[in-house]
């Protein structure tokens, strides 16, 4: 298994700064249906599902460091919630290995529900005084469905910048070999 | 291997989630100008001019999106506005009745201190329904004999008079207008003293006619027709209306100087859109 590391590095820097800089210049200042998309557990969650759990949770602890560098918050509160939403992505890759195209929108749903109940319930273990709220869960379901519209594209978009880099999927593997010939019973016809 | 795999990625994890909790407590242990919020500053000093270019490139996206939110919000908004609408709507239209019949009583109140009206016993009226046809004979008001209200009564509004009552229940009558052809009302030219009788003309329910005046009396147009009230036989022919009430404006006379002179008249009490009358219950008075 060939794995080009420093490139999948810099790949992976580049959208998390890119991730961030978007979320905090631009998607955050788009309201839909009241509300606005978290890109944030998205692209973790992508970059877990297609690189691994270890990728997946270092890239959440420092996409999170600099969203939280950035955004003058708590520092370590972001790091911490994003490495559990990447960990989580990427053992799901390892352990069931899923395949329906449908993967991305459910990993994506879940990890952003996941991301904002812990997000919420960090900050009301750290005092936050902020009254568990119909407009808080109203506000979570929203930004939920909201990134279940664009899991799907977010994840096609990772996965193009990070495919190149990547290791070499088995499946993509024998995937390969069967069309170009090798396990295609039209070549042994 | 497998062990070994495993161990790394525990440790990993345990190391990254150990770090975010050394630097939430260092965070909150250390002082504004401790290491981590210096270093925030200067994330924030390199970020924010690329912010501020990311911001103003995405301008337009995000305008487009406002927009569209926009009108999703109007979009919701919409219901609530059109009932509020409603709502005023049906307030005004209640405001306008309300300002009219203002105005209406106080041409009416007007009319019975001007005429001193008030000794005739008025009781005010609503009109309830409308003979819809052309010549626009007949009224039905929603006072009745209950209220003192009984046949040969006069009807008078703000801008003159009306008719008279011709039939009457307890709780409603009907008052036959002065535009009715079987009306005749002894009348006077108010500023020459001249007296005829004011009916309609055939085919003009609009246009009241005095006739009945001698060659010699000069009628001029823009002159003012009131009613005579009893004039003379006052047990025997008494009059249901009482002096001095408006009828209407001089128009044109027809064969001025002869003994068939037709003075026309336009009448002050429009026909068309009574409101609001009274019923003078107590006919002429005594005197008057």
């Amino acid at each position: 298994m060939r794995v080009a590391i420093p490139q999948l590095v810099l790949r992976l820097a580049l959208v998390g700064i890119l991730t961030v800089i978007l979320q905090v210049s631009a998607v955050t200042q788009l309201q839909i249906f009241g509300t606005n998309a978290d890109l944030m557990p998205l692209v973790i969650a992508a970059v877990g599902l297609l690189a691994g759990s270890i990728a997946g949770a270092c890239f959440g602890f420092t996409v999170g460091l600099f969203l939280d560098l950035a955004l003058v918050q708590t520092v370590g509160l972001s790091s911490l919630v994003y490495v559990a939403v990447g960990y989580w992505a990427g053992r799901f890759r390892e352990l069931r290995d899923p395949q329906s195209a449908l993967v991305p929108l459910a990993v994506g749903v879940a990890a952003t529900a996941a991301a904002m109940v812990g997000y919420s319930l960090i900050q009301f273990l750290l005092g936050v005084e902020a009254p568990v709220s119909f407009l808080l869960a109203r506000e979570i379901l929203a930004t939920v469905l909201l990134n279940g519209v664009i899991a799907t594209p977010v994840y096609a978009g990772v996965r193009r910048v990070l495919l190149p880099a990547l290791p070499e999927d088995p499946r993509r593997r024998r995937r390969r070999a069967y069309t170009t010939g090798g396990l295609s019973p039209l070549s042994r016809a | 291997m497998y062990d070994k795999t495993v161990r790394r990625r525990r440790v990993v994890l345990g190391l990254l989630v150990a770090s975010s909790l050394i630097l939430l407590t260092a965070y909150f242990g250390e002082s504004t100008g401790g290491g981590l919020h210096s270093a925030q500053r200067g994330v924030l000093d390199v970020v924010s001019p690329i912010q501020e270019g990311a911001s103003k490139a995405l301008k337009p996206v995000r305008d487009l999106f406002g927009w569209a939110g926009d009108t999703f919000h109007a979009k919701g908004q919409l219901k609530d506005v059109r009932k509020d609408r409603d709502a005023l709507r049906a307030q005004v239209v209640e405001l306008q009745a309300r300002v009219r019949e203002n105005a209406q009583l106080k041409s009416q109140i007007n009319l019975n201190d001007t005429h001193g009206l008030t000794d005739n016993g008025p009781v005010a009226a609503h009109v309830i329904g409308q003979d819809p046809n052309l010549w626009f004979t007949q009224v039905t008001i929603d006072r009745g004999t209950s209220s003192g209200v009984h046949e040969n009564q006069a009807v008078v509004n703000g801008e003159g008079l009306v008719g008279k009552v011709t039939s009457a229940t307890s709780s409603s009558a009907i008052v036959t207008l002065a535009t009715d052809h079987t009306t005749q009302i002894g009348a006077t030219v108010s500023e020459s003293g001249v007296k005829g009788v004011v009916g309609v003309e055939a085919g003009h329910p609009t246009d009241l006619v005095l006739s009945s005046i001698s060659g010699k009396d000069v009628v001029r147009p823009g002159e003012t027709i009131v009613t005579s009230g009893t004039v003379s036989n006052v047990g025997k022919f008494p009059s249901p209306y009482p002096r001095d009430i408006p009828i209407g404006r001089v128009t044109h006379v027809d064969e001025p100087g002869s003994d068939n002179q037709q003075v026309h008249i336009a009448p002050f009490a429009n026909a068309r859109r009574l409101d609001l009358v009274e019923v003078l219950t107590k006919g002429d008075v005594a005197g008057r």
